[in-house]
Formats: structure tokens, C-alpha cells, sequence
């Protein structure tokens, strides 16, 4: 099986969808002629054209607000966003049109939207460009929310947002853009909404998304040779929908859990998840949930306070031998 | 550098009053049939009839939330509507009864909207603010200020993403001018080329800061803001239907045939608040202020009054429109009352797609999540 980049897992699911459907266009800032800011959309325009892959000046609530609209007619725009963090210009558009259409019309529209890009802190770029929404996404009724940790997932994640006649919302990372792992060239799809066990274990569940799913496989790799505790490693890949099944089998047969996000702890992803395990595996519990997110501040930019903001594998290492 | 002192801003202009019987020579009206005309006539009353009625029954309590009233603007979405074919869209805000009525959806549905019933046409989901009918290429409906001026640039990005002779009718109050969301559609509309008329119904107050405290804009008007973004502007009187329609059949033409944005600004007034709940709406304004509108400006008694002078109507067709259009209101307050509430199942129902279509579903996991 081939190996390529997380980056090029997701170009190969736009060029995939592209070639299949007619209706799907790349819409966002440099995503064209620039061929992209991380290099996520290189060389489409040449491949496919100017109609299809079009760069929009800076004015997301106009190009996303846009692409709701192009969407209710039946076009299917992906649309690029250059970070997660520039969401917030566009806010109305991205969680009042999108998300509520639907309802509000009893059902008569649907918005098959996606809207792509990177999220995630650790990379120097200060508070206003490091922020990791996907709680506050997954909090929308209407909306789904997709966060891949490998580049098997971008492109299987990628293609069922594509497909998907709702709204699909995928959080990239660039610290990820370059990670290679194996995906095959076939036309495969990973629905949305199933985790996936990444490293199976019998002694404690550390669950996860995006990357704090690299953190937690290196977290467990430590645990393992050097405190003798087997954790397995639980990719959400989806936040809404969420796999509870998934979560609550792996903690029946763990008996404890690690919450690891990047996001901030106050109604972050782990409060859901926790709830979702008392309220379904509370006589599983062997020890209180632990979470580790992102310490509870703006993101710093210092580069190495930074690093100690976001939850690295020492934290979760001592979280799991808070409770082991 | 020298110190500039901000100067007043230029009232809004009130335009000269319309004369109709010369604006109904004009190509696009000219050879309006006696049967069209009635229907135009026939839809602005009845626009005014439901809205008197609905208010009516928001003071019995049978309404919840927000009624913006549309009252005294009937001729722009009715003349904005006869010009349409079956590949134009319309979108407005939440002042959106009249568009709603116009394009041929029913009282009965409408009402019950605003009464919260099951019968209402989004199932009592979406209210006075938010009304659909995609079969009728009617997008809505939108309650935030602006919210749906993008919305409108992707209509006429897909018609001409799919080669489709049509445009995109935008609706917004003078109100939405200032929005960001409405520039960066100018831009993208008219960076794009986009078939998309975006129609300013400016009826002189955003909620109740007259145009004059809220708005910097050319002494030519806020329509004029289109010189930024190289786009087509023109100005409307709209208490003329006619005029209207001249003014708009223009703008679309532009839009269809040479894939043209315009912005038009329409004058216009309301004679109720901005909601119902706007009590302060003749204090803002003066109660002389008001009733010069309905006196000299009311866009259908000016009708009437021309379809009168030219024989096409008597006072008897003008009674028996009139009256029929209150039944027909009075029938619809009727149909609402007698609907059903949607049963409790209903507020997890229209919220994804998928959910709704369960033998398509290819997610998993868990999408509501009470216990």
C-alpha cells in the first residue's frame, strides 16, 4: 500500500470527489493560483480549471455565507478556510445559516456543505490563530464535525464530508500536513461517526482526537515499556456524531480513562465524553475519568510555554499513573 | 494635515410622487393585461389583508416572538415577483410575509406558521421570520440583519455555476446596509459576476435609528455605494408598482444576460413598527410623518386608484378584491386555529438530512444527545 502525507491523502480525496461529481468546487483563500497556503489544493487549478477551483478574496462571512447559498441549489463547495481561527468573521454564516436552514424550513432544504482547514495550537502563531473550535461546532445541532489523525482518515473523512448532504465540518492540523502513513489508492470511504482503536490495551483507555491522538500512541508506548500498563488508544475521528459505543466498550474492558484534547477543559470535547461514560460505564470504573487538555488560557505564543500549554505525552503519561 | 469637520449626513429623500398612469407607458408595463394587473392589485391586498389579520391575532395572543409587518411595501415584492421565471430565486430577511404571499404560497400555510402549528409551511419550526418554499424557488426568510446577503450571492453563484439563464432577487432593509456581510457580497457579487440584484427596501428606519443616524452614504443615497464596487445602482420609488417594476425588470435583465449584479435601492415605508413590538415607532417618527405615507404615498391605494382612472377596475372589482382578500385572511386565522400543535416527536425531526432519510444513512455514533 502506498504511503503519502497526510496532505496529499486529503488532495486525493478532493480529487476524487471532484472527478465524480460535477457539482463539487474548491472554494478559498489562495487555494488556486497560490495553490494553497499549506499546500493542501497544490496543483488542482491546473488539473481542473478556474471554475472549479476558485480563489475568493479575504471575506469568509461572504465566500462561506456563499457557499450555504451555491449549496441550497445543489452545489457541493468545499470550502477552505486558511484556519479554523479566521471562523469567527464568519460565524453567522458558518453556525446560524448553515446549521439551521433545514430546521427552520421544516425540512425542505438541506445544505451539503463542507468546510475544511486547519486547527490546532503548537505552531507559534499566538492566540488569534490557535484555536481548536470543534466544541463549539459540535455543539450546533444540524452540524457534524470530523477531526482525522492519520492520513488513512483524512481521505476516508474527507470523501463522506464530500458525500455527506449535510453540513460537514473537518478539523485539519498542520502539524500533521506532513505525517505519511498507508492509504490505499481505492475508492474507500471512512463513514463518519465511528472511532477507531489505534493501539488496542488492556489496563486503561486513553481517548482522543486529532492530534492529541499522536500523543496519546506515544504516551502509550512509554506506559508500556516503562510502567508495564498496556493503554489503548481510542481516535474519536468524529465528534459529532460520536462513537459512544466505541468509548464505552473500550472503558468496560479498561475500567479507566484519559480524556487528551488540545482544547480547552471548560465544556471541551472531554466534558461530552465523560458524561457519555458515567452516565453508560459507571459500575466500570475502577478510578475517577481524568482529562488533559489544553491549559486554561489564550494560546501563549512563547514557543516554549507553548508546549507546555497543550497536553503532551508527559502529562498524559502522569494523568494515567495518577489512576493505574 | 487639516482637521475636516464630519457634515450632516443628507436626509433621506423623499422622490416625487409617483405618477403612475405615465410610469404604466413604460415597455415593461405597457402591455400588462387587465387580468395581470388584478393579479398584482389582488396580491397586494391580500399581502395587506393577512398582515392586518395576523396582527390582530399576535394582540390576541396567538402569536409568539417577533411580527415585523410589511405593511405599506406591497408593490416591491408583488411588482419584484411578476417579473420572475421559473429560473429566478428570491431571498429576503425577516420581514418576509409579503414576499411569501407573492410568489404564490398559500395564507393557510402561512399563518399557521405564525400561529405555530404543524400546518404551518416550515411545520411551526421556523416562525414569522423564517418561511421557505424551495418549489417556488422562495429561499427564505432569514432573521438575522444581513445574515442572508451571502446566502443570495451563492443562489446566483450556482445558477451560474449551472449555466442557468436566471438570477438571484437578494432582499434587505436599509437597515442591513452596514452589515459586513452585505459588503463583502457587493464585492464578491460584483467581483464575480454574479446574476444577483440585491433590492434595498429602504423604508427609512433600522428599527427605530432613522437612516440619517445610522448610515454614511454618497448625497446621491445608499444605493450609490455601488460606485465602490463598480456595480449597477439605480433608485426606486416604491410606492409605484410600475416603477418597480421598470426599475427591477432592468436590474434582472442585466443580471441574466450579461451575468450583472446591480444594487437598487427601493423607497418605501412601514406603517406598523419595526416589529410588533416596537412601541416606540411614533416616537421616532412623527404621527403626521405617518399618515402623509398613507395618505399621498400608499402604493395601493395609488394603484387602485390608477386601475380605477383606466377602466380597469371599478369600485365594485375593488370591493369584491378587498373583501375577498379579508375572507381569505379570516379563513386562514380560521385554518390556524383549528391546526394541530406539531406532536413533541417533531423537534428532533428536519435537523440533519440524514436523520430524516434513514435508508440512505451511511454515518454512525450518536447524533442527538439528551439521556
Amino acid at each position: 500500500m502506498p504511503e503519502i502525507t497526510y496532505r496529499q491523502a486529503l488532495k486525493d480525496a478532493m480529487i476524487d470527489e471532484l472527478e465524480r461529481d460535477e457539482n463539487v468546487v474548491i472554494i478559498g483563500e489562495e487555494v488556486a493560483q497560490y495553490n494553497g497556503a499549506y499546500k493542501v489544493t497544490e496543483g488542482l487549478l491546473k488539473r481542473f480549471g478556474p471554475k472549479r477551483i476558485v480563489d475568493a478574496p479575504i471575506s469568509e462571512a461572504g465566500f462561506i455565507g456563499m457557499g450555504i447559498g451555491a449549496s441550497m441549489l445543489g452545489i457541493r463547495p468545499v470550502m477552505e478556510l486558511m484556519f479554523w481561527s479566521f471562523a469567527y468573521v464568519a460565524w453567522d454564516q458558518i453556525i446560524n445559516n448553515a446549521a439551521s436552514v433545514r430546521y427552520m424550513s421544516g425540512g425542505l432544504i438541506n445544505v451539503p456543505i463542507v468546510i475544511r482547514g486547519p486547527a490546532n495550537g503548537g505552531t507559534g502563531v499566538g492566540a488569534t490563530h490557535s484555536h481548536t473550535p470543534e466544541n463549539f461546532i459540535a455543539n450546533t445541532p444540524g452540524l457534524k464535525v470530523v477531526c482525522p489523525a492519520s492520513p488513512y482518515d483524512a481521505k476516508g473523512l474527507m470523501k463522506s464530508a464530500i458525500r455527506d448532504n449535510d453540513p460537514v465540518y473537518v478539523m485539519e492540523s498542520t502539524i500533521m500536513y506532513n505525517d505519511k502513513g498507508e492509504v490505499p489508492d481505492d475508492d474507500y470511504v471512512v463513514p463518519i461517526g465511528q472511532a477507531d482503536v489505534k493501539r488496542e490495551g488492556s489496563d486503561l483507555s486513553l481517548i482522543a482526537h486529532g492530534p492529541s491522538v499522536l500523543v496519546c500512541l506515544e504516551a502509550a508506548n512509554v506506559l508500556s515499556s516503562e510502567h508495564g500498563i498496556e493503554a489503548e488508544v481510542v481516535d474519536l475521528r468524529s465528534i459529532r456524531p460520536l462513537d459512544e459505543e466505541t468509548i464505552i466498550n473500550s472503558v468496560k474492558k479498561t475500567n479507566r480513562a484519559v480524556l487528551v484534547e488540545e482544547n480547552k477543559p471548560f465544556c471541551g470535547v472531554g466534558s461530552q465524553i465523560s458524561h457519555t461514560i458515567q452516565s453508560q460505564a459507571f459500575d466500570y470504573l475502577d478510578a475517577p475519568i481524568q482529562r488533559a487538555s489544553a491549559l486554561d488560557a489564550p494560546a501563549i505564543y512563547s514557543p516554549p510555554l507553548e508546549k507546555k500549554q497543550l497536553p503532551k505525552a508527559d502529562v498524559v503519561i502522569k494523568k494515567a499513573l495518577e489512576i493505574c | 494635515m487639516t482637521k475636516t469637520t464630519a457634515q450632516p449626513k443628507r436626509a433621506r429623500q423623499k422622490p416625487e410622487k409617483a405618477d403612475l398612469s405615465s410610469e404604466a407607458k413604460s415597455p415593461v408595463n405597457a402591455d400588462l393585461t387587465k387580468d395581470q394587473h388584478t393579479k398584482f392589485y389582488t396580491d397586494m391586498v391580500r399581502i395587506r389583508r393577512f398582515e392586518e389579520r395576523s396582527l390582530r391575532a399576535y394582540q390576541q395572543g396567538k402569536i409568539a416572538g417577533f411580527l415585523h409587518l410589511y405593511i405599506g411595501q406591497e408593490s416591491i415584492a408583488v411588482g419584484c415577483v411578476s417579473l420572475m421565471d421559473e429560473n429566478d430565486h428570491i431571498i429576503t430577511a425577516y420581514r418576509d410575509h409579503g414576499h411569501a404571499l407573492a410568489v404564490g404560497m398559500g395564507m393557510d400555510e402561512c399563518m399557521a406558521e405564525l400561529y405555530g402549528k404543524a400546518t404551518g409551511c416550515s411545520k411551526g419550526k421556523g416562525g414569522s421570520m423564517h418561511y421557505f418554499d424551495p418549489s417556488k424557488r422562495y429561499w427564505g426568510g432569514h432573521g438575522i440583519v444581513g445574515g442572508q446577503t451571502p446566502l443570495g450571492a451563492g443562489l446566483a453563484y450556482a445558477l451560474k455555476y449551472k449555466e442557468i439563464e436566471g438570477c438571484a432577487l437578494c432582499f434587505l432593509g436599509d437597515g442591513a446596509i452596514n452589515q459586513g456581510a452585505f459588503h463583502e457580497s457587493l464585492n464578491l457579487a460584483a467581483l464575480w459576476d454574479l446574476p444577483v440584484v440585491y433590492i434595498v427596501e429602504n423604508n427609512g428606519y433600522s428599527m427605530g435609528t432613522s437612516q440619517e443616524r445610522s448610515s454614511a452614504h454618497p448625497d446621491a443615497g445608499i444605493a450609490a455605494r455601488a460606485e465602490g464596487y463598480k456595480m449597477n445602482w439605480a433608485h426606486i420609488n416604491g410606492e409605484s408598482i410600475f416603477d418597480v417594476r421598470e426599475g427591477v425588470s432592468a436590474a434582472m435583465k442585466l443580471a441574466k444576460s450579461d451575468s450583472k449584479p446591480s444594487l437598487l435601492e427601493i423607497h418605501t415605508y412601514r406603517y406598523q413598527g419595526h416589529s410588533i413590538a416596537d412601541a416606540n415607532h411614533k416616537k421616532y417618527r412623527t404621527k403626521e410623518e405617518i399618515e402623509d405615507y398613507r395618505k399621498n404615498h400608499d402604493p395601493v391605494s395609488l394603484y387602485r386608484d390608477y386601475l380605477i382612472d383606466a377602466k380597469l377596475l371599478d369600485e365594485e372589482g375593488v370591493k369584491e378584491i378587498d373583501q375577498a382578500a379579508k375572507a381569505e385572511a379570516e379563513a386562514s386565522a380560521q385554518f390556524a386555529e383549528e391546526s394541530p400543535f406539531p406532536p413533541e416527536e417533531d423537534i428532533l425531526k428536519d435537523v440533519y438530512w440524514e436523520e430524516d432519510n434513514p435508508d440512505q444513512k451511511t454515518s454512525g455514533g450518536r447524533i442527538f444527545f439528551n439521556d
